[in-house]
């Protein structure tokens, strides 16, 4: 049984296909790079796969729940870090929101400024607080979204050790984004995504990590 | 679990109004300002008055619940709140309902503030005989503008003009409960029948909140 299952996915804007024809299956505990240049479909499928956004043609299948750290934050300035994760908390229905909530805070540093409003945080807490909330139903499938851009030294720090967590629990992580890098050494497998196709998906080879171009000499068109 | 999620919902929007005032400050300042101004522009003892206060009561709440209703789905946009709601186990219906029975809540408090001004202005009859009726016609009215209103709040909530929008898309749209309680209104205040009103109201508000319940998630995923 896969973990998530995409299957002839299509997606018009107007006349304009953003996606064409994607097929995808990904199996439990894989960690996903989806790489592409900008415009290349990657946050649109991602929205797809989150149920943001449905496909014009096509079918997704997921096992499990689904976190999704997105372009935005994705919490209220008007409420404090603990109100925040509580809420999030309770949407998701878990047993003790509170408590786990307390827990989330702790373990993105935020444990002492927990009574803060969001909107008095710094751009990194925020990050952090939008990283807790992303991670706090421990979801079976996470979904990053360029998750590493803007993100300051320490925001990084909390979310690699995050999702080296998630990793280790067999939790399935797919990740668009286009810094090269940092995604293949987090990778397991890869999908190339180019003008809406998936033009190859593997698993992430030592070739990958020697040359990062050479995904792109060898099977996009430059 | 449909029930608990309501709740959430409709809690985390009256607490984050409460933090801010920002819709319930505007909405009651406009409400009661117009009164006072139509007041000094009328003669409140006149018979011409009673012909039209109820027309000028809901036309005053409809006004003044576009306030209210502007920020329902706009306070989702900042940091991208709407994604992680609708990317979490939420239902649209639930999420819908939440939202619609926050704004009631806001939107009714601020009647209950401006209809005694309503009541000493304009020298109304004022006793027992009034004011259940008042109170039902209010409960049934304010859920229909509330229920129109928070749809399409949800179908604007993207647009650069959505401020101008959601009026003029909605008003429309609620002509037919607006004539419905401002008849009532008229007829409770000049001690005659309500007559076929209730009824139609209620017949309003049912139609509308399922039709409401049905289209909420097409016009929140697309």
């Amino acid at each position: 049984m896969n973990a998530l299952e995409i299957a002839g996915v299509w997606k018009y804007y107007g006349d304009f296909p953003a996606l064409r024809e994607v097929g995808l299956n990904i199996t439990p505990g894989s960690t996903m790079a989806l790489l592409g240049r900008n415009g290349a479909g990657k946050t649109t499928l991602l929205r797809i796969i989150a149920g943001l956004s449905r496909p014009s043609r096509g079918s997704i299948k997921i096992q499990g729940s689904i976190g999704i750290l997105g372009h935005g934050i994705g919490v209220y300035d008007e409420l404090s870090a603990i109100e925040n994760l509580t809420l999030f908390g309770r949407l998701h229905d878990l047993p003790e929101p509170r408590k786990r909530a307390e827990e989330m805070l702790e373990r993105v540093g935020l444990g002492r400024v927990r009574d803060g409003l969001a909107r008095e945080f710094s751009r990194g807490m925020r990050q952090r607080l939008a990283v807790g909330r992303a991670f706090l139903h421990d979801p079976e499938v996470l979904l990053l979204d360029e998750p590493f851009t803007a993100l300051d030294d320490r925001a990084i720090a909390v979310l690699q050790s995050m999702i080296q967590q998630m990793r280790d629990r067999g939790r399935t992580i797919i990740m668009s984004t286009h810094q090269l890098r940092e995604a293949l050494e987090l990778a397991s497998h890869v999908a190339l995504l180019q003008r809406g196709q998936i033009v190859h998906t593997g698993e992430r080879t030592q070739q990958m990590l020697d040359d990062t171009g050479w995904l792109y000499r060898t099977y996009g068109d430059n | 679990m449909f029930l608990r999620q309501v709740w959430t919902i409709t809690t985390k929007d009256l607490h984050s109004e409460l933090r801010t005032k920002e819709a319930w400050n505007a909405s009651i300042a406009f409400s009661v300002v117009i009164l006072l101004l139509f007041s000094f522009a009328f003669d409140p003892s006149s018979e011409q008055i009673r012909e039209f206060s109820g027309g000028l009561l809901w036309m005053t709440y409809a006004f003044a619940g576009a306030l209210v209703l502007n920020r329902s789905f706009a306070r989702e946009v900042q940091n991208d709140c709407l994604d992680a709601l609708i990317a979490s186990p939420v239902s649209s219906a639930a999420l819908f309902v939440g939202k619609a029975l926050a704004n009631f809540s806001m939107l009714f408090a601020v009647e209950l503030v401006s209809l005694p001004v309503f009541v000493l202005f304009y020298n109304v009859p004022w006793g027992a005989a009034q004011f259940l009726p008042m109170l039902l016609v209010l409960v049934l009215g304010t859920w229909a503008l509330t229920v129109i209103g928070t749809l399409f709040s949800a179908l604007t909530v993207n647009l650069r003009l959505r401020e101008l929008m959601l009026p003029t898309l909605v008003y429309p749209m609620m002509i037919p409960a607006l004539i419905a309680a401002m008849t009532i209104t008229t007829n409770l205040l000049a001690g005659s029948p309500v007559g076929f009103g209730i009824r139609f109201l209620v017949a309003f508000d049912i139609i509308f909140t399922l039709l409401a319940v049905v289209f909420v998630d097409t016009v929140l995923v697309g």
